[in-house]
């Protein structure tokens, strides 16, 4: 399988903040001078899969799997349950190691270093330095009960990045009212709404100062009148940042709206790719469009 | 039985049995964590050594063990130990190994979930450990620990046979030099129970603070704030603070 190209899309990312009159800060404001900027190459290769095998005993979940996603572009993976779709984001999460082929981000490699020439299984503060550019929010959200809103958002930066605590707090509140939870900072996860707790995630994700954001089915937890309020943080950032995203998602609207490519995969191979308007209304494949009848 | 015995034996003894049990729950307590976090260790040669801690000295009787370092210990390193501290000694490596376990069962019980989201923030093994896992274990720690910091006072009476001048040793030395026991005993049970009445409460407020740390609010005000839909303004619940 050819690996696909998205060089017929054209950018997304100049439009502009669509929260004015709010008095919220734009997303691009909010991420501040860390947010992956304009000045970043276009169309240069972020994520790289190179014929990814992934098994779990018999199971072959990706099955010699390649694609790229490159710098500020936003794809999105469907399929049906079990095709291998949350594998994947584990696998840039380095939560599990390919069985065969290899992983780059920014040109680094994962769960793989080079030494004396030689690809090696990596150590964890290899895998730690690569993760730093990936930010990931889960579909459970997994705040940290024992910390405040605030806190949540600030720990890593702090601890991490080795940030400055007033820093990393100032940049926190702004990433917080972004999300629309200024007034919440002083509460712990288990007094928030889900919908609010996913926010609070999407904040804590933010503030690492992530290139590329893994959005695994972010909404599906949700009770359904809280999903609008979570998509629409999302759509935000996925409009006025240049921050990539990789999203797993059955809200095919948004994935309609903030797409740039449209992955759908079935038993760990990509079936088609294409635009979400090629994908959505003109399939080529067969399964394609037998699975996106059976979400509608 | 007289008012000169109580205050000199039974009043030094008291506060012997405070200090013992204080002084070994600390070290006891320091024993649990670091065995019990290296029992959760990912190397298997750090694991295999601290569970052959924990089941040595689970399998060891504390009198045996309290023997051990006062008599056995300085014979085998030239170096005797003051009787108290070589039960305080014996009671926190044997409590501890107790301890240990309620640590590690604790921290297993943090969802993996959260050693997840650790991952997905580049925390180290140990800033998850310390900032993510044990905060959030603490909590399921505090009931178990209520239960152990008893056993170790009623344990600490083991320390009077090598010659500590405990609560225990005093009603000894009551009884041998007046014959009164029924008196000096029954005295013995209500002070031993007023010792492991004042532990509870002591832990209850650990556990309210503990729970409020993860925004367990204590019952009385929980009602509202634990809903899933919290309510709007935050005007109804008690802040957790
Ligand atoms: N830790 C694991 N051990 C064994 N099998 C696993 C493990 N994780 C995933 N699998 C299997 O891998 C396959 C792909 O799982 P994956 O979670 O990637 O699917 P998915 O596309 O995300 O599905 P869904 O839409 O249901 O979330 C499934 O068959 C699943 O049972
Ligand atoms: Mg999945």
């Amino acid at each position: 399988m050819n690996t696909p190209n998205e060089s017929n899309q054209p950018s997304d990312t100049g439009s502009p903040a669509d929260s004015a009159g709010t008095g919220r800060p734009s997303a691009a404001e909010a991420l501040g001078g860390g947010a992956p900027g304009k000045s970043r190459a276009e169309g240069r290769e972020l994520i790289k899969f190179q014929d990814v095998t992934k098994r779990f005993g018999e199971n072959t979940v990706l099955d010699d799997l390649c694609f790229s996603v490159d710098t500020g572009k936003h794809v999105t993976l469907i399929g049906p349950s079990g095709s291998g779709k949350t594998t994947i984001l584990r696998l840039l999460m380095t939560l599990i190691k390919p069985d065969e082929g290899t992983i780059t981000v920014d040109g680094e490699y994962l769960t793989h270093e080079e030494k004396n020439g030689k690809l090696v299984p990596a150590g964890d503060a290899h895998n730690r330095a690569v993760r730093k550019k990936i930010g990931m929010v889960f579909q459970q959200f997994n705040l940290f009960p024992n910390m405040k809103v605030l806190r949540n958002v600030t720990e890593a930066p702090v601890h991490v990045l080795g940030m400055d605590k007033d820093e990393a707090a100032e940049r926190a509140r702004g990433l917080i009212e972004l999300v629309g939870l200024t007034e919440h900072l002083d509460k712990y996860p288990t007094q928030l709404s889900g919908g609010q707790q996913q926010r609070v995630a999407i904040a804590r994700a933010l503030a690492m100062r992530p290139q590329v954001l893994l959005l695994d089915e972010v909404t599906s937890a949700l009770d359904p009148e809280l999903v609008a309020g979570v998509l629409d943080v999302l759509r935000d950032i996925a409009h006025s940042t240049d921050i990539t995203m990789v999203c797993v998602t059955h809200e095919m609207s948004f994935a309609r709206d903030i797409s740039d490519r449209v992955l759908m995969f079935d038993q760990g191979k990509i079936i088609e790719s294409g635009s979400p308007d090629k994908i959505f209304n003109d399939p080529d494949n067969d399964r394609t469009r037998e699975f996106l009848s059976s979400v509608h | 039985m007289s008012w000169g015995l109580f205050e000199n034996w039974i009043l030094p003894g008291l506060w012997v049995t405070v200090q013992a049990t204080v002084f070994s729950a600390l070290l006891a307590l320091v024993v649990s964590f670091v065995v019990g976090t290296l029992r959760t260790s990912r190397l298997w040669i750090v694991r295999f050594l601290s569970g052959a801690y924990f089941e040595i000295f689970r399998g060891a009787s504390a009198l045996v063990v309290i023997f051990w370092f006062a008599y056995a210990f300085p014979l085998l390193f030239g170096w005797q130990l003051v009787p108290l501290w070589a039960g305080v000694l014996a009671l926190a490596l044997t409590y501890g190994a107790y301890g240990s376990e309620i640590v590690r069962g604790s921290l297993a019980a943090v969802p993996e979930a959260q050693r997840e989201a650790g991952i997905a923030l580049s925390f180290t093994p140990m800033q998850r450990l310390r900032r993510i896992e044990i905060p959030q274990a603490w909590p399921e720690m505090v009931p178990p620990f209520n239960n152990l910091a008893i056993e170790l006072l009623k344990g600490t009476s083991l320390i009077s046979v090598i010659a500590v001048a405990d609560l225990a040793f005093a009603g000894n030395v009551i009884r041998l030099s007046t014959n009164e026991s029924a008196p000096v005993y029954t005295l013995l049970l209500v002070l031993y129970f007023l010792l492991a009445f004042s532990i509870t409460r002591g832990m209850r407020v650990v556990e309210r603070h503990a729970k409020r740390g993860v925004g367990k609010l204590p019952e009385k005000k929980s009602r509202s704030g634990q809903g899933d839909v919290a309510p709007a303004g935050g005007s109804t619940n008690g802040g957790g603070a």
